[in-house]
């Protein structure tokens, strides 16, 4: 009879595998009570970080909120492989209205509540990086400044999937889309450009914004379950790899997210009112390429001939956050 | 209770007795009036629990109410021109969910040259966008259309627009009935949802639809709308046993009996039209009018039955369709189909270019010596139009054409030195 070691750590990380963790300190996800808000069944392609963060950021949700949770979806992949009439993978009361509008349409379902006196229902609105940092940028922004009482999900993978890979204002720098193409001297997305949501959120002044990633599920459940428990407009920008937009191999999602957290490209941190109260320390520090290599999106910077001033200037991105976040040590 | 008062304020009032839970707008002119005097209800707790929601954009005015109308609340924004046109994709995803959200169109041109005075090119635009359109004459019709629309939208799960007038009625002082809030009540009965965003019952509301279900699905929409076409009769004579007067209904015709030629139109112009009607009535001539109150859907059979007899119609519109004419004269001509009379098309009060008398007098003497052109533009400036027809035959770029007419006709300042 063969055997297999079980491994109780996932090998290159610090995480804990469940089962040594205490009962309290488990991941929703682990427990046999969690909701499957977002069920199986849905036509996400394989290895999905859009999905894998959806899974557990509204399991999380559900669980905080006690099950009283209503969620508003922008148009994009996360609606759209979720919903093809008449099936639906959502276990949760769930709308969708349009591609710019999720956070007003949140807004309004906070606003019915709170005219029914229904106060311990929990509204979340998700969408997309185009979603959220492009189109539906002004909606977010009045629901930001009005202080409303939802919880805003951003899930970011860099790009339109859903229409076929294009731009967005949340693409990286130097990253092929299908509207920033590698082609004569243009070397992918123009550097320079694209906007931080997260910090334009804290300039709202809102009482809760924080960055988590699919590299880290038991942060995003954290961070879930902290702003639920904050009352007012909250921000949650969630890195999401894609696969066939990054042209990363779908077994390496968790892998690709975990090196742009350990790279500095995507710093996790936590902000309240404005300020930033926490960061999540790189405990291994590598360095860009890692991350790029991995990625076909990055390939015409690899070489050869490698295309040693892009990498610079990425890597340049990545120490910034590093000293910016205080991520070292 | 009887009472003085300007159009947006009464409409306020009476808004405010219809008891939205949610209502969330965003200024412009001529819509201002009532969504101030709203904020200043909600704020003294007039309106119940209700929330009064200072969005950022007609959009976003338009998309508070789609996530508040899904969770099951009564409600209401107001807008107009630039403002309906902002929030355009909005108002037919309201429409398309099914939503009973109620929205005044303070009526106004849409730009480019920008122009805030009355005319219906506003809900023209979205004419076909699935929301019910009905149509005030005065302000007193204004008033009731809110009550009716409310119950209307909630029987068919349908959003409606009550249209009226930018300034002529809504900045109108005029006196009106404002029905007190338990006879409001009596009339209209809280909002049943029939989907709810609701955590002890879970649905998907807004899912995909692919070819294979997508036509059955307008199909039913527009079943809903051949469904007011025999709701709307029967509201509008509930509304009479119970406020004792006639108010609102698809269409209403005026002195039509032995008519031979017919006026229609939609609005408050329908007042200039039936002092017209008098006057030529007076002298004989056998004209009369018809108003058309409900604009989305079109009553054809109703207006086909009240056309029976009539040998010339004329449809004075406030809109323009570029390039082909009338919009509202061509729902009357397929409602004419078959048989052979001549429909006139008028384009009539474009930007707020005020409708006299004199003018509609003149239209139909013109009408009934065929001397209409068609469309025919009432009261057009043709000198100033044949002379900038020349100035661009002579100066290839003619630059910006609207700036030049104002200059040349000395009308405003607007040079710019
Ligand atoms: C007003 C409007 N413009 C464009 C589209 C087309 N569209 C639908 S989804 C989508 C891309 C979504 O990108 P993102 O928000 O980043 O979500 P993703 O699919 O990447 O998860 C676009 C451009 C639309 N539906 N509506
Ligand atoms: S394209 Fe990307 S975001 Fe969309 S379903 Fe596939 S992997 Fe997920
Ligand atoms: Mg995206």
């Amino acid at each position: 009879m063969s055997t297999e070691r079980i491994k109780f750590y996932q090998t290159g990380t610090f995480t804990a595998g469940n089962r040594l963790l205490d009962e309290a300190t488990r991941t929703v996800q682990s427990r046999v009570d969690r909701t499957n808000s977002l069920n199986s069944g849905h036509r996400a392609c394989q290895g999905c970080g859009e999905a894998l963060g959806a899974r557990y950021a509204l399991d999380a949700a559900m669980r905080a909120s006690r099950n009283q949770l209503i969620a508003v979806n922008a148009t994009g992949c996360l609606e759209v492989f979720s919903s093809p009439y008449p099936e639906s993978s959502w276990q949760i009361p769930w709308m969708h209205s349009l591609f710019g509008n999720a956070p007003a349409v949140a807004s309004g379902v906070a606003a019915a509540l709170r005219a029914k006196g229904r106060d311990e229902v929990t509204v979340i609105a998700q969408g997309g990086d185009g979603a959220t940092v492009d189109i539906g940028f002004g909606c977010l922004s009045g629901m930001f400044e009005r202080n409303d009482d939802v919880l805003y999900l951003c899930y970011d993978n860099e790009a339109y999937m859903n229409t076929g890979i294009q731009r967005s204002g949340s693409t990286p720098p130097f990253a092929r889309t299908n509207t920033t193409q590698v082609v004569a001297d243009h070397p992918g997305n123009p550097v320079g450009t694209g906007k931080n949501l997260p910090r334009i959120a804290m300039a709202h002044g809102i009482p809760y914004v924080a960055t988590a990633s699919v590299a880290d599920l038991h942060d995003l459940e954290r961070k879930v379950t902290t702003a639920i428990g904050v009352q007012g407009a909250r921000y949650l920008h969630i890195h999401v790899p894609c696969p066939l937009g990054w042209g990363s191999d779908p077994a390496h999602t968790m892998k690709v997210a975990r090196l742009a957290v350990e790279s500095g490209l995507f710093p996790l941190f936590e902000a309240e009112c404005g300020t930033v109260v926490r960061s999540t320390p790189i405990r291994r520090k590598v360095p860009v390429e890692r991350y790029l290599e991995l990625q076909t999106r990055f390939k015409h910077l690899l070489g050869p001939p490698q295309d040693t001033n892009a990498i610079a200037a990425i890597q340049a991105i990545a120490d910034a956050n590093i000293v910016t976040y205080g991520l070292w040590g | 209770m009887n009472v003085q008062m300007e159009g947006s304020q009464a409409v306020a009032e009476i808004l405010a007795r219809c008891r939205p839970e949610v209502i969330a707008a965003y200024p412009i002119s001529p819509q201002t009036h009532i969504v101030e005097r709203l904020s200043v209800k909600v704020a003294r707790g007039e309106i119940g629990r209700c929330q009064f929601v200072n969005v950022e954009s007609e959009f976003a005015a338009l998309s508070v109410l789609i996530g508040a109308s899904a969770s099951g609340a009564r409600t209401y924004t107001a807008t107009s021109s630039q403002g309906l046109l902002f929030m355009a994709e909005a108002v037919y995803n309201a429409a398309g969910l099914g939503l009973p959200i109620v929205m005044t169109i303070a009526n106004r041109a849409v730009g480019a040259p920008i122009n805030i005075w009355n005319d219906h090119s506003d809900s023209m635009a979205l004419r076909d966008a699935g929301w019910i359109q009905l149509f005030a004459e005065h302000n007193q019709e204004a008033i009731d259309l809110h009550i009716q629309a409310f119950r209307l939208a909630e029987a068919l799960s349908c959003p409606v627009m009550v249209c009226m007038d930018g300034y002529v009625l809504t900045h109108a002082s005029e006196p009106v009935d404002l029905p007190d809030a338990a006879h409001v009540d009596a009339y209209l009965p809280p909002y049943q949802p029939v989907q709810l965003l609701d955590p002890n019952d879970p649905v998907s509301i807004g899912a995909m639809v692919g070819p294979d279900a997508f036509a059955e699905v307008k199909y039913l929409a527009h079943h809903q709308h051949l469904r007011a076409l025999d709701l709307i009769p029967e509201l509008t004579q509930a509304f009479e046993q119970h406020f004792h007067r006639q108010s609102g209904g698809l269409c209403s015709p005026y002195r039509m009996e032995g008519a031979d030629i017919a006026v229609i139109a939609m609005g408050s112009v329908i007042g200039t039209i039936k002092d017209v009607v008098d006057e030529l009535r007076r002298a004989s001539i056998p004209v009369g009018c018809i108003k058309i109150g409900c604009y989305r859907p079109f009553p054809m059979l109703r207006l086909r039955g009240l056309l029976e007899g009539v040998s010339r119609v004329i449809v004075v519109e406030k809109d323009l369709a570029v390039g082909v004419g009338g919009i509202v004269s061509a729902d009357v001509q397929l409602t004419l189909s078959g048989r052979q009379i001549p429909v006139h098309t008028v384009i009539a009060g474009l930007g707020g270019r005020s409708i006299s008398t004199s003018s509609l007098k003149q239209m139909i003497v013109e009408a009934r010596a065929e001397r209409l052109t068609e469309p025919y533009f009432l009261d057009l400036n043709k000198t100033v139009i044949e002379q900038e027809l020349a100035r661009r035959r002579d100066i290839r770029r003619a630059g910006p054409v609207a700036e030049h007419i104002l200059r040349t006709m000395n009308v405003m300042g607007t040079k710019v030195s």
